[in-house]
């Protein structure tokens, strides 16, 4: 295992059925970066060995979870991590299957890029069109085709070309901007960590490199300040009062102007303490405390922001979701809405239309939404949320529905228009 | 300016950690941190500590003792438990098993027996939220563990249960009885920890680094005799240069033949290993392919 350097932090999801080979994919990448060692790797020669298997399966090393050995298949989302001379991986391995489709809106909800797997003997089949979708839908921003199982296709050029024109198209029209498309076999290795002789034909980066290329964060300057506050740090005998959260978008420094949301007060910056310690500047996603020169009413589930272009705080919120639970949800029904650090009740008010994620179809006015369902609703809350539209911020512009008896997760929310909506339909 | 805001790994993992430990603070009512004296556990006392400075921590420690611990690590730990503004809670498996609520294993392993003890700590003190030094590289099952993993009212994981985790948005909402494990240190690996260790200059319990202890060979585990036990006929304990990647009950945590006597040594071993921490030391793991499954199920960390 090459020991990362102070490099930066790229967080992925993979995408892909066990049928395409992605747990393969996955094994294949932790073992030519060193990342399986030879005690995890007798482990999963023994599992094979015990299992009847020929060959060691490299998927058993994902599929951590008892039902999910016996049935073959991976059901939850699974963190791998592993690391380049540079660059420090969280690689969220997602299930593909339809029943799953919470399970990848999860990993992709906190990726930076999307690598999904097409198995070239069979091209583009629905399975990809809604891994696409969802990538899309959550705004991952970068996307990577992963054109898998060359070696049975004969590394044929003209096959890979039709599938990349076909993904292409597809995600033109989800407004995907300009995927990467790379030629792969996960079995054997080719263009993976190793660039393979088999694809002449081919120029463009191989897995790895396409990995270490993207860039891992956008410049926060070009943003505006959002701090949620968390919690309030109070040290009587220290006479400190700060305003702990994690910046979400920005860079802040000490006299900056600032406006404090919903209750829309103005204070300024007197000082900003990272780890404790005073420090001259802060950015995205840095964890800081911040203290104000005013006397001020702050407290857990207010917004530092910007003073410029401030957001304003809504009751009505109109957005895609994609629900998760086993209960349905309906209109009429009351529920728990967690927005950043802040929990109001909520009442949904329209389930406007259910979304076939596989042809884009639209059901208007679905009784009930199910697991698994990407909706178009809108909902009421009791007090104010200071929320910024998706598009624009995907931490600000995030929701979650909760159960108001047991707490449990019911639906992931998305403010404001979604690409799908804005999607060049066929 | 010109400036680089990119922030290196170990400030978005720290970030990340904070983020965790202020969420908790602010929505739970009880929560309390584990605390081994263990690496992971010192780690996050440390980022705790930042969370909220220049208050003091808003939470107590809680250590479950096996009574077969490592002397140099209950030093450490009552070293920390004295400093201004820590407080300590001791759950001790000694005590289960003297007052008959737990027996002795045939094995003399008491790894296991520790989930009781923790259980009835946490229903004593009512504790809402339990932070864990659980990261998800080290073990297939806790790959797909949530950083809030909910407990029911035993203690028992349900993966079924599991709630999704999305964006940043953690949900600690749980009924009366009910607790959540909550586990800052999700996203590192092992190196990440020993690299933290070394930015931030940490001190370690000694056993960490090299040093000469008299070890004996059980399983193709290098252990140490104490007051759980030692070589039994056949065993023959001798003197070897070894250090410690885990620290647990001295019956099932195992020594590795090491020179590595800084923490830079230490990472390059660690950097060159062919083996994981938990293959390289931990009996306990290799019961079956899903022992941790099994474990965690029961309650265990």
């Amino acid at each position: 295992m090459a020991e990362a350097q102070p490099g930066a932090l790229l967080r992925i999801a993979t995408a892909g059925s066990v049928d395409d080979g992605k747990s393969t994919l996955v094994g294949r990448l932790l073992h030519d970066l060193g990342a399986v060692l030879p005690d995890q790797l007798a482990a999963v020669e023994r599992a094979s060995r015990d299992r009847g298997l020929a060959a060691t399966d490299l998927a058993l090393l994902t599929d951590g979870l008892r039902a999910e050995r016996e049935q073959g298949i991976t059901i939850d989302v699974a963190y791998r991590y592993f690391a380049t001379p540079t660059r420090r991986y969280i690689l969220a391995d997602t299930p593909g299957h339809v029943q799953y489709t919470r399970n990848m809106v999860t990993g992709a909800s906190t990726a930076r890029l999307a690598a999904i797997l097409i198995d070239a003997r069979h091209g583009v089949v629905e399975q990809t069109r809604r891994h696409l979708a969802i990538a899309a839908l959550l705004r991952v921003p970068y996307t990577v085709f992963l054109v898998n199982k060359m070696d049975l296709a004969g590394f044929d050029e003209s096959v890979f070309a039709d599938i990349t024109a076909t993904l292409r198209a597809h995600a033109g029209r989800l407004g995907v901007p300009s995927p990467a498309a790379i030629p792969i076999s996960a079995l054997r290795g080719d263009n993976v960590v190793e660039r393979s002789a088999a694809t002449p034909w081919y120029q463009g980066p191989t897995l790895l490199e396409q990995l270490e290329a993207v860039p891992v964060a956008d410049d926060p300057s070009a943003e505006p300040v959002r701090l949620p506050v968390q919690y309030v740090i109070r040290s009587a005998e220290k006479n400190y009062r700060g305003y702990a959260g994690q910046l979400v978008s920005g860079v802040l420094r000490p006299g900056d102007k600032v406006a404090l949301l919903p209750s829309d007060q103005r204070s300024t910056i007197a000082a900003i303490d990272l780890n404790g310690v005073p420090v001259e500047e802060a950015f995205a996603p840095q964890s800081v405390a911040v203290r104000l020169t005013d006397d001020v009413d702050v407290a857990r589930g207010d917004l530092i922001a910007s003073p410029v272009a401030v957001p304003d705080a809504v009751r009505e919120v109109t957005a895609t979701v994609c629900h998760l639970a086993d209960r349905p949800l309906r209109v009429g029904d009351h529920v728990l809405l967690r927005h950043t650090t802040r929990t109001v009740k909520a009442v949904i008010t329209e389930l406007a239309y259910r979304l076939d994620i596989t042809t884009l179809d639209r059901t208007p006015h679905p009784d009930r939404l199910r697991v698994n369902d990407i909706a178009r609703l809108s909902l009421r809350t009791s007090a104010p949320i200071v929320a910024d539209d998706y598009a624009v911020n995907r931490h600000s512009g995030a929701f979650l529905l909760l159960d108001e008896t047991h707490g449990d997760t019911l639906t992931a929310g998305m403010i404001g228009r979604s690409s799908i909506e804005d999607a060049d339909l066929p | 300016m010109g400036r680089s805001r990119c922030l290196p790994y170990l400030g978005v993992l720290e970030a990340e950690a904070l983020h965790i430990f202020r969420e908790v603070a602010a929505e739970f009512d009880r929560p309390v941190l584990l605390f081994s004296g263990g690496k992971d556990s010192i780690v996050m006392l440390h980022l705790a500590a930042k969370a909220f400075a220049p208050a003091g921590l808003p939470f107590p420690l809680l250590h479950v003792d096996t009574g077969h611990n490592f002397d140099e690590v209950l030093a450490y730990r009552d070293r920390i438990a004295a400093l201004d503004g820590i407080r300590l809670h001791i759950a001790s498996v000694q005590e289960f098993i003297d007052d008959g609520r737990l027996s002795e294993r045939p094995d003399g392993t008491r790894n296991p027996l520790q989930t009781v003890p923790l259980l009835a700590a946490i229903g004593a003190h009512r504790f809402d939220a339990v932070f864990g030094g659980g990261r998800r590289d080290e073990e297939k099952a806790r790959a797909k563990e949530r950083v809030f993993s909910l407990r029911d009212e035993f203690g028992q994981w349900d993966p079924r249960r599991q709630r999704p985790e999305l964006w940043q948005l953690y949900n600690g909402r749980h009924r009366v009885g009910e607790h959540v494990r909550v586990f800052p240190l999700s996203n590192w690996t092992e190196l990440d920890v020993w690299a933290y260790i070394r930015q931030e200059r940490i001190e370690l319990p000694s056993i960490y680094f090299s040093h000469t202890r008299e070890v004996f060979l059980r399983d193709g585990m290098w252990l140490a005799p104490g007051a759980w036990g030692g070589a039994r006929a056949g065993e023959r304990c001798e003197s070897r240069a070894v250090r410690y990647r885990t620290v647990g009950d001295m019956s099932c945590t195992a020594a590795v033949d090491s020179h590595a006597g800084t923490v830079e040594e230490v990472i390059a071993e660690i950097a060159a290993s062919r083996l994981t921490e938990r293959g390289a030391s931990r009996a306990d793991d290799r019961l079956s392919e899903a022992a941790m499954e099994d474990r965690k199920r029961e309650g265990y960390f």
